[in-house]
């Protein structure tokens, strides 16, 4: 039998890269060996972007793009196709996961410092899978047809009004009509089902595939392939399989007691991960009276509304996604790993960290004039992490990065 | 355990046991994917029962209805081709319709409830075509007794849906469930005794 197998393999090996494959991505995949909780939403993202994919091959197999039929229809799937409320439950869940895990895979690049030299354009790629899942989230969110669905894509779409001389036609041809209408609908729907989820899978090819030529960071942000034994392999990195496959399955399985509870217990998570206004069909004549994206684009949302100018506000919150990109460059730091930095960097993150989560906790409320004050003084925190970053790692009493990994 | 101190019997046991808890994980989690193709409540609604008033068929007519989204022929057959069914015995692939599908009311030689109303699921059992009701002596070929010819490849059936030999098809056309409620009172798709469905 086993020579069957070998038999097998060796004919393909000499036609196609399988073991190849397996060994430089998973076999033979020195990681470093001390990778702790934070590296687990790497493969969770993975593991959610299956999870879209599949449930919503499923969910397209019933859904009506048209605006006569998109809001009956997602009814259609909640009561009378067998499992529809699951494979349903586990689209809009996923949603929500999804944007938690990668803001957490996000932080870890932040903590220890992974987007550095040589990995910028990891974490570009990485950026770029980012927009196309803001985008996915965008454009489904219009798909169900419920109230909030059409006044989001209304609210955001007229966000490219903003743009001098050609903002009212560029609004005017994104949306195919004169207001957001089944028109808007069928073209979100052919966008969020095949455009953006076809360049997200290339993307996280490529993102994975620029991190195995560069070799993944690690907590201490000491880079493993400068110590290698006779044969080339790092003294401190173990085989991605079996030791990282069988840690992630670990991880993978704490983590589906999390979603799975939501999924079957609080699937609308009291109006955040499913808003109560989008119960209603789509009524271009009445407006929710309190209208708020979903949570995971709050933080962006208040910045837009912080700016006291319609165009100001949108480019702001342009800004505010698009400096992400440029962190690589704007970190000037020597040093890789919160562990060896020095008191600047710890703290400019911790105020970040608040001020993220304050703007998002804000951009989810009516503004006051209280809370507008805070959203303004979130902008500027949140600029400054970012703006004020090459002075302060510059300057920053970094401590000694040791050679090799220092525990674990 | 083995010489590096690697308790092989252990770890081959974990193995064993977290594949099998897996896979019977995954296969829960495949269940309601596969599931849910099956028909929904809608669909299922819509393939409920039809009923079709018979009343105004004319003898030697046939008429077609809808029924799952399949078409059914109903045909009110007069006596001479009533007749004509026992002559064909020798040249039909299942005379007695023991291999073709049929409620069992309908498993005798004219294949039907009442002799003169047959009523078949019109859809070849070669490849799903629908036949073509040609009821006129010698209207296919030469010596052509009356019956049903199936368009795609030639499929021919008599006038009891039972197949010829010699043709693609290998089973008489089906037959659906249905019971009379009165006598110009034909239900499709439901032939359980009054009172119970």
């Amino acid at each position: 039998m086993q020579m069957v197998i070998k038999s097998v393999i060796g004919w393909v090996d000499a036609r196609f890269p399988l073991t190849k494959l397996w060994n430089d991505h998973l076999a033979r995949y020195y990681a470093p060996k001390n990778f702790n909780f934070w590296y687990y939403f790497g493969s969770l993202a993975l593991f959610v972007l299956a999870n879209q994919i599949i449930t919503g091959i499923w969910l397209t197999m019933n859904y009506t793009p048209t605006a006569e039929g998109a809001f009956d229809s997602i009814e259609y799937i909640m009561r009378e196709v067998p499992w529809g409320w699951l494979l349903r439950y586990l689209h809009s869940t996923g949603a929500s996961f999804f944007f938690i895990v990668v803001y957490l895979h996000m932080f870890r690049g932040m903590l220890y410092g992974s987007y550095k030299k040589p990995r910028e354009l990891v974490w570009l790629l990485g950026m770029f899978i980012f927009l196309c899942l803001m985008a996915e989230a965008f454009l489904g969110y219009l798909l169900p047809w419920g109230n909030m669905s059409f006044w989001g894509a209304q609210v955001i779409t007229s966000l490219f009004g903003a743009i001098p001389f050609i903002g009212d036609s560029l609004v005017e041809w994104i949306r195919g009509d004169y207001n957001v209408t089944g028109v808007t609908l069928n073209r979100f729907f052919s966008l969020h089902v095949i455009a953006v989820p076809l360049a997200f899978i290339g993307l996280v090819a490529f993102h994975i595939l620029a991190l195995h030529e560069v070799g993944s960071n690690n907590p201490d942000g000491v880079e493993i392939k400068k110590q290698t034994n006779a044969d080339g392999i790092p003294l401190d990195g173990i085989p991605f399989h079996p030791y990282y496959t069988v840690k992630d399955l670990m991880g993978l399985a704490a983590f589906l007691f999390i979603f799975c509870s939501v999924v079957f217990f609080a699937p609308e998570m009291w109006g955040h991960f499913l808003e109560y206004p989008n119960f209603e069909p789509a009524d271009p004549l009445k407006t929710p009276s309190h209208i708020a994206p979903v949570w995971y684009m709050t933080p962006y949302y208040a910045i837009l509304r912080a700016i006291p100018n319609k165009l100001m506000g949108v480019i702001m919150m342009g800004a505010s996604i698009g400096v992400w990109f440029l962190l690589p460059w704007l970190d000037r730091s020597p040093v890789k790993s919160i562990r060896y930095r020095g008191i600047y960097y710890k703290t400019a993150l911790t105020l970040f960290v608040i001020c993220f989560i304050t703007l998002g906790y804000l951009g989810s409320h009516p503004p006051t004039p209280v809370l507008l004050l805070m959203a303004r003084i979130g902008t500027l925190v949140y600029f400054s992490f970012f703006l004020l970053m090459p002075i302060y790692t510059t300057f920053d009493k970094d401590k000694p990065v040791p050679d090799r990994l220092s525990r674990a | 355990m083995n010489a590096d101190g690697t308790d092989t019997g252990r770890r081959r046991f974990l193995t064993a046991t977290a594949s099998v808890i897996g896979g019977i994980g995954a296969a829960c989690v495949a269940f309601p994917f596969l599931a849910s193709w099956a028909p929904s409540i809608k669909t299922r609604a819509l393939g409920a029962p039809v009923e079709i008033d018979i009343s105004k068929i004319e003898p030697g007519q046939k008429i077609t209805v809808a029924w799952r989204g399949q078409p059914v022929f109903i045909v009110y057959r007069t006596p001479e081709e009533l007749a004509g069914l026992n002559t064909l015995t020798s040249q039909l692939r299942d005379p007695l319709s023991k291999e073709s599908e049929q409620p069992n009311y309908a498993g005798n030689v004219h294949r039907s409830i009442k002799p003169d109303f047959l009523v078949l699921v019109g859809i070849c059992t070669h490849l799903g075509c629908v036949p073509l009701y040609k009821p006129v002596i010698g209207s296919v070929e030469a010596g052509w007794e009356g019956g049903f010819f199936c368009p795609c490849h030639g499929s021919k059936y008599d006038m009891a849906g039972r197949v010829y030999k010699g043709v693609p098809a290998p089973l008489n056309l089906p037959v659906p469930p249905y019971k009379f409620v009165s006598d110009t009172l034909l239900v499709i798709g439901d032939d359980s005794p009054a009172g119970v469905a």
